[in-house]
């Protein structure tokens, strides 16, 4: 006789909250030294409600299922030499700054939930840490098989990881998830699992994945596909962290509240170059940047934070600095990267006529009267053959670690400056968002990496910009970085499209 | 306030100490309304460095790619050190007229707005 099959109920239970067992000889707080240090207060575990109804043999499945059809399109992209069926080849430049810039954090996410899963004494959060920290790593892996394709013919994408470690704006999102893996459990999960996958991953998330879609990379766009399943398994993570920290005790509350505005403010910060993305590095426009911002902060979060109010909680404090630099972020951010493109590894350019025009149109209030004529003066610099380059290193702030770009609202011509001093040395902030993470935990932010601090102390291969571009960070000069106009990037292209109608009238002659 | 930390009295290395530059000092000089320059530019000199050196090298290495530099009166320029106004002796050092590490020294120039006038 065969044995008797279990009911998907007595199976969800075995394999998961059934994998608890009594600790018997071992005190709770020896198992799981971090639960209290934070300060929140866990009075019952039970509590937690399991925000996916998956078990490990099922979720093996269902993966193998995606993965399975995910690379057979990686194969037919390859085979039929997608690459060229891209926009225009500008839009390769947003891939080279997802797969530098966002796919190690989806490394740092997998390690990040592995290693605080571990921490929390009820097995229902250790079980969902567990699984969303193998999506992480699955896509971190599918995302470099998706963009691999690029770097047989593309240049800036062959050093991604070693880059991450250690190129100037590389640092932001790096130590943007180096703050919330050194930081205790709880607030991990309010940063990583509520903060960015829930509240912010609409803006970074969608934007690199429908630009995608409308600039023709079928392999960056499958994966997004792919990967979608999990994405919203990680916002029911996000959120039920939440909802059971307010729920187990009041005390919790201000200190939720606290990460809540801290990690609103670093997220929109590191939303930076997804601003810039997608107001000037996609040919084909998805929607402005402000657009995006309205409908998935100011409308979404909105209602969750109303959502959320009966708990006590309010909007970020920051949200509406946030709300009023929408209609800058994008101008200032594509500001700094053409400003220190010889020293990036992709490349930036001015926008042509119609691409200035359709800023104008989707920036009413700002673009016209404070950045067209400085994109058109940088216009007429590299058609007289003086292309600017800023010659010195910017300013950085220290603790989003960005170059001071950015203006006062009240101001906008004007560079906001904020400094704190502590014990006796002073330390320089872009805005007071930034300030008051660091005042709250000085002895943190004390000890950020900041590029332009590093290279001055002899840390990154040399004194000479050289040795610190071609040795330290391992560009190759000439052909990663420096504007798209010239670039063999662009050479590339336009060969590969040439020999393309060549090749056309090679055959309607015979 | 104390960061919360699984140990005691958690402090942490301070990696942008003086110390840490071979003898310089790192200071900050902003150009106000002129964000063509898109961010204050950093420099890590000495802090013996008279104060005639940043008018003669420093600033104009960079800042002299922009068309309104030539036309910069310099007699009217305003100074301002970590926010407050501020008149530079020319002949004394940083050190001794307190532009001290990573102090912001900015400057603003009446009747120059910028590319048309844009802030840039």
């Amino acid at each position: 006789m065969s044995p008797k099959k279990l009911s998907l109920k007595e199976k969800y239970s075995l394999l998961t909250r059934d994998l608890e067992w009594e600790y018997s000889y071992r005190d709770y707080k020896e198992i799981f030294p971090q639960e209290e240090f934070e300060g929140i207060k866990i009075t019952d575990w039970s509590k937690w409600e399991d925000p996916f109804r998956l078990t490990m043999d099922a979720y093996w499945k269902y993966q193998a299922e995606k993965e399975k059809k995910l690379y057979a399109i990686f194969d037919a992209f390859a085979q039929n030499n997608g690459q060229l069926n891209v926009a225009d080849a500008r839009y390769v430049n947003a891939v080279k700054l997802f797969l530098t810039g966002v796919s190690p954090l989806e490394y740092q996410a997998y390690s990040g939930f592995a290693q605080v899963g571990r921490q929390f004494g009820g097995v229902g959060a250790r079980v969902a840490c567990q699984m969303q920290s193998l999506d992480e790593l699955r896509h971190v892996q599918t995302q470099i098989h998706a963009m691999s394709h690029y770097n047989k013919f593309f240049d800036g994408l062959s050093e991604f990881n070693h880059m991450h470690d250690r190129v100037w704006y590389l640092s932001v999102p790096k130590s943007f998830f180096d703050d919330a893996r050194s930081a205790g459990p709880f607030e991990y999960m309010v940063a990583i699992g509520f903060s960015f996958e829930y509240v912010l991953t609409n803006l970074l998330f969608v934007p690199f994945m429908s630009g995608a879609a409308y600039n023709g990379d079928m392999a960056t766009v499958t994966f997004g596909f792919s990967a979608q399943s999990d994405e919203a398994r990680h916002m029911t993570l996000g959120l039920e962290i939440i909802k059971f920290l307010l729920e187990q005790h009041p005390d919790n509350v201000p200190i939720v509240q606290r990460w809540i505005n801290k990690w609103f403010w670093r997220g929109t910060r590191v939303l930076t170059l997804v601003a810039m993305m997608m107001d000037y590095m996609l040919p084909n426009r998805v929607m402005s940047w402000k657009e995006a911002f309205e409908v998935y902060f100011e409308e979404a979060g909105g209602a969750l934070f109303k959502d959320l109010a009966r708990y006590g909680i309010e909007m970020p404090v920051y949200a509406e600095t946030a709300i009023a630099e929408k209609e800058h972020l994008s101008h200032q951010a594509w500001s700094i990267f053409y400003n220190y493109t010889h020293a990036a590894a992709f490349h930036t350019w001015m926008p042509n006529e119609r691409e200035m025009d359709w800023l104008s149109e989707k920036y009413p209030n700002t673009f016209d009267r404070y950045y067209r004529a400085r994109f058109e003066h940088w216009r007429e610099m590299e058609r007289a053959g003086e292309r600017f380059y800023n010659p010195t290193l910017p300013m950085l702030c220290q603790t989003c670690q960005i170059p001071m770009g950015f203006t006062e609202m009240d101001n906008p011509t004007l560079i906001a400056y904020r400094q704190s001093v502590f014990q006796g040395e002073r330390y320089n902030f872009c805005s007071d968002g930034c300030k008051d993470i660091f005042d709250h935990e000085p002895q943190k932010y004390v000890q950020s990496w900041l590029p332009v601090h590093q290279i001055f102390q002899g840390n990154c291969g040399g004194a000479e910009m050289e040795d610190v571009l071609a040795g330290y960070y391992r560009m190759n000069l000439g052909t990663d970085n420096l504007d798209f106009h010239g670039s063999p990037d662009e050479q590339r292209w336009n060969h590969w499209h040439n020999l393309q109608t060549a090749a056309e009238q090679m055959k309607k002659a015979s | 306030m104390a960061v919360a930390a699984i140990t005691d009295n958690y402090a942490g290395e301070r990696l942008d100490r003086v110390e840490n530059f071979h003898g310089n000092q790192v200071i900050y000089i902003g150009w106000d309304y002129h964000l063509m320059f898109c961010a204050p530019v950093a420099f890590a000199i000495s802090p013996d460095t008279p104060f005639d050196r940043l008018l003669e090298e420093l600033i104009p290495g960079a800042y002299s790619q922009h068309p309104e530099f030539e036309r910069i009166d310099w007699d009217s320029v305003q100074w301002i050190l970590n926010g407050e106004a501020f008149t530079p002796e020319l002949d004394a050092s940083l050190a001794a007229q307190g532009i001290d590490h990573k102090s912001i020294l900015r400057f603003n120039t009446p009747g120059l707005g910028g590319i048309q006038g844009s802030g840039s």
